[in-house]
């Protein structure tokens, strides 16, 4: 069964016209404030309401992502949308369903349970009724609250949902279409902007020498340390840009500095320290310890398309186009920054180019809207270039964290903490109640960079996401250190906390299994009770023909890892085999994922492979780095990341129970990936890279060390 | 200056006034609204922005207009339509070879040149041809059967 208790989408919008309207082309609206990120949710919401309403998927449209049309859903974030988003429409939809049932009864003199619907026709003893949801659409009322009452379908009586269909969004993409980039707005103007290099820095070039860099054609728009080139032609405003990067001069601020790049510097700032879990102790009887420092570097999002946005000021209603995760705090944010009233921001979202969490989108937003103020009338489009979005988006978080473990001969852990030192893994616009826009910190009347805090753990947590281990462990004491003023700005990035956690913990398992001469997948399955997770944890076993005898240090070598994201969300086990010489070549992985109920396998399984490709590329290749005072890694030749020749087979196997609620799985690949990769560059090296990424320099060293 | 420039575009002759200088992505996207090819980087290094010049994948971020001449410019509009695809677009979605969907012109544009120069593509043929090509979700591997799979579809068709 499925459980009754109402998402919290539905508590924010219980009308159950916010999420549902019928059509006079006898096709449904289904509206719906998550949006498409190239994950297909969207896909995957229509197989949900078709499957409660007994509709035929493309009789549903989908309405995705508007401050004033859609329910107000918050971000498309934290692989919740199946959860949440997909449970709110459940309820809404078999509610309609049986209110549409009931209204057909009372017209045809029977007993609702008498009646069934078969694509939108009410149908008794499989004969027409003649009447339909249109026809009946009428006679019930949708602006009521929705209960929640009505009971769904069960997993057994499913025809749409666990059935693999294809992306909705896909066709217009691969016919060249698609994606707010292509947008065209009547009079439009393109506009390019310069962020600052460093965090404070401050723009001594006069208003003079910025007027001449933007040359024929371009005009500029200047407010304090913000900076905008504006023209009708899109060249000429890119040009402009270009010979603005070389010539402005900027001082003050933090200029970056090269050992910022490695995560180890965070130790030497001052942290927030808190603990969870009880005090333990070193325990006195132990027959070894395992005591590791392990760090995942700054990531970028790197996502192939540039962020971009539209906005259009005019009778003081500023309405922004944007592939934001969440329109509404974006929305929020750029009113508060500007000075509007909230309710003349409206945000519309439009599909943008992959997107792995807090990206360019929501200051992209931001940037159009500043210079809309300043030419109202006038759509403005802002496209990011490259090295906007490699070095002026948010960062992922650099972490390190730190596993101590005392252990008895067989490896049974007598005492665990583990000790992760990071700066905040959410500062989203709205997030925390903050504003959170880039730009606005350089506007003359600017917006400080308030100090970072972190998302709570009751919501899985930042920096701790994934740092309880779910093995049988004695209780774990946790010590989140949090550094909450830095110069980098970082934010939600795929995952968030759980690439460093779970690396660490995983790690540390397969040491502590080394030092108790255990192989990995027993000791695992010895320390683990959850019967999920040993499913999972024995299938890519199984996949993989993994042999415990293997000895490794030839120069291949396999690992496994474990995680369930979040804690709560899916189940995932992967083994990575790979080559090392001086780099390390993934040849192949196997992930076996339990995600409950899945709506759309092949598009969960099209979430896994390239959430594990992607892990391959943060783990072997990404660093983000600092020099000069700036970003240095803000091309494709200096922040390489995975391409075509380097990518392995991957094999998934989804293990869930359709009987189990659905969880989420957009994330769940990652970090037990990395994790892997790591446990399997020790194995085929006999030596460990404890650092990521497990670059060419880093394993050289190791190896180095090792002798 | 802006000067009138003659293309051949899609088996069309199109012409634009526009800076000689200007990359070809740019005039493709806003003056002749053809919006396949993409911008990704603007340095030659994402494969986003290719287009087929005179049969070979072409860079088009930096490429000046000027430079095209008597060259046949191909976008992916003109290597099929919805209505009568080319045969890896009915592939790629047939094997579902897309998260978000950016990178998939550029990887049509890779494609179609190798298949145009081989129904019989080895693994390692069609990694090397998609090699200028980047993709951040991780659909790489389904690019690959897609690419075989039109590769198969290109087979049948002459053998037919």
């Amino acid at each position: 069964m499925i459980r009754n208790t109402l998402p919290q989408s539905l508590v924010d919008n219980p009308r159950l016209d916010q999420w549902i309207a019928f059509e006079p082309d006898r096709t449904v609206t289904l509206k719906t404030g998550k949006v498409e990120i190239g994950q297909g949710i969207l896909t995957a919401l229509r197989q949900i309401a078709a499957e409660e309403l007994d509709l035929q998927p493309p009789q549903l449209k989908l309405l995705s992502g508007d401050t004033e049309l859609t329910p107000a859903e918050a971000f498309t974030a934290g692989s919740l949308s199946v959860e949440i988003g997909g449970g709110a429409v459940r309820l809404v939809c078999a509610e309609v369903r049986a209110r549409m049932l009931e209204s057909a009864a009372a017209k045809l003199g029977t007993d609702a349970a008498e009646l069934a619907v078969e694509a939108g026709e009410i149908t008794r003893a499989g004969t027409s009724t003649g009447l339909d949801y249109w026809s009946l659409a009428g006679t019930i009322d949708l602006s009521a609250q929705a209960t929640g009452s009505v009971p769904t379908k069960r997993p057994s009586d499913f025809r749409v949902v666990g059935r693999s269909e294809q992306r909705i969004d896909l066709p217009v993409k691969v016919f060249g279409g698609g994606f707010i980039h292509d947008m065209v707005l009547p009079g439009m103007l393109h506009a390019r902007i310069v962020h600052r290099p460093w965090t404070g820095a401050q723009l001594s070039t006069p208003d003079e020498a910025v007027g001449r860099l933007a040359g024929p054609g371009v005009e500029f728009v200047r407010d304090g340390d913000f900076v905008a080139f504006v023209s009708p032609d899109e060249t000429a405003c890119a040009a402009a840009l270009g010979r603005a990067w070389l010539r402005l001069e900027w001082t003050g601020g933090e200029p970056f500095a090269p050992e910022q790049s490695e995560a180890e510097w965070l130790l030497s700032l001052p942290t927030k320290d808190r603990q969870i879990g009880p005090d333990n102790a070193p325990a006195p009887d132990a027959a070894f310890r395992v005591e590791a420092r392990y760090s995942r570097p700054y990531l970028a999002h790197a996502s192939i398309g540039p962020s971009c946005a539209l906005a259009l000021f005019k009778d003081g209603r500023l309405d922004v186009w944007s592939h934001s995760q969440g329109v509404g705090p974006l929305g929020g944010s750029i009113a508060r920054a500007l000075g509007l009233a909230p309710g003349s921001v409206a945000v519309h979202h439009a599909q943008g180019a992959g997107c792995y969490g807090h990206n360019g989108a929501d200051d992209v937003a931001m940037d159009a809207a500043i210079v809309a103020l300043r030419r109202p009338g006038t759509p403005i489009r802002v496209l990011w270039m490259r090295e906007d979005e490699l070095s002026s988006s948010p960062f992922g978080a650099a972490m390190v964290t730190e596993i101590a473990a005392g252990c008895d001969a067989d490896g049974r852990v007598l005492d665990w903490t583990l000790r992760v030192t990071s700066p905040t893994h959410v500062s989203r616009p709205g997030a925390h109640g903050e504003i959170h826009l880039l730009s606005a910190e350089a506007l003359a009347t600017p917006v400080p960079r308030p100090e970072g805090r972190e998302f709570p753990d009751e919501r899985g947590g930042g920096a701790t996401r994934n740092s309880f281990a779910l093995y049988d462990l004695p209780p774990q004491r946790i010590i989140h250190r949090l550094v909450p003023r830095l110069p980098i700005r970082t934010s939600a990035l795929r995952g968030l906390g759980t690439l460093g956690n779970v690396f660490a913990i995983e790690s540390a398992i397969d040491e502590i299994a080394e030092r108790a001469g255990r192989d990995p997948v027993a000791y695992r399955l010895s320390i683990m009770s959850d019967p999920r997770a040993r499913r999972v944890i024995e299938r890519a076993a199984e996949m993989a023909a993994w042999n415990p005898d293997d000895e490794g240090g030839t120069g291949s070598g396999r690992g496994i890892a474990f995680s369930r994201y979040k804690n709560h969300a899916a189940y995932a086990a992967v083994v990575a085999e790979v080559e090392v010489d001086e780099e390390v070549r993934v040849k192949r992985l196997f992930a076996a994922v339990d995600a409950g109920l899945v709506i759309n396998p092949d598009g969960a399984i099209n979430q896994v492979e390239g959430g594990a490709i992607q892990a391959v590329s943060w783990a072997t290749k990404e660093q983000v780095r600092f020099e000069d005072g700036r970003v240095a890694t803000a091309t494709w030749d200096v922040y390489p990341i995975l391409r075509f020749p380097e990518v392995p087979e991957v094999e998934v196997q989804l293990v869930g129970d359709p009987n189990d609620p659905p969880l989420g799985i957009g994330e769940v690949a990652l970090g037990p990936t990395a994790a892997a990769i790591g446990n399997a560059v020790a194995h085929a090296l006999g030596v460990r890279v404890r650092n990521l990424p497990l670059s060419r320099d880093r394993v050289m060293a190791a190896a180095m060390e090792a002798g | 200056m802006d000067a009138a420039i003659r293309l051949k575009v899609n088996g069309a002759l199109r012409e634009v006034s526009c800076d000689p200088d200007a990359p070809l992505l740019a005039v493709l996207r806003n003056e002749l609204d053809l919006k396949a090819a993409r911008f990704g980087c603007g340095h030659e290094r994402c494969g986003a922005c290719l287009v087929l010049l005179d049969g070979v994948p072409t860079y088009s971020c930096a490429f000046p207009v000027s430079a095209v001449r008597e060259r046949e410019v191909v976008t992916v509009e003109g290597l099929g339509t919805e209505a009568a695809p080319h045969p890896i677009q009915t592939a790629l979605l047939e094997e579902q070879a897309g998260q978000c969907g950016y990178c998939l012109s550029g990887i049509q544009i890779s494609a179609a040149a190798l298949l145009a120069k081989t129904t019989s593509p080895s693994r390692d043929e069609i990694k090397a041809a998609l090699e200028p090509n980047l993709c951040r979700c991780g659909v790489h591997l389904r690019v690959i059967h897609a690419v075989e799979r039109a590769a198969a579809m290109l087979r049948q068709g002459a053998a037919a």
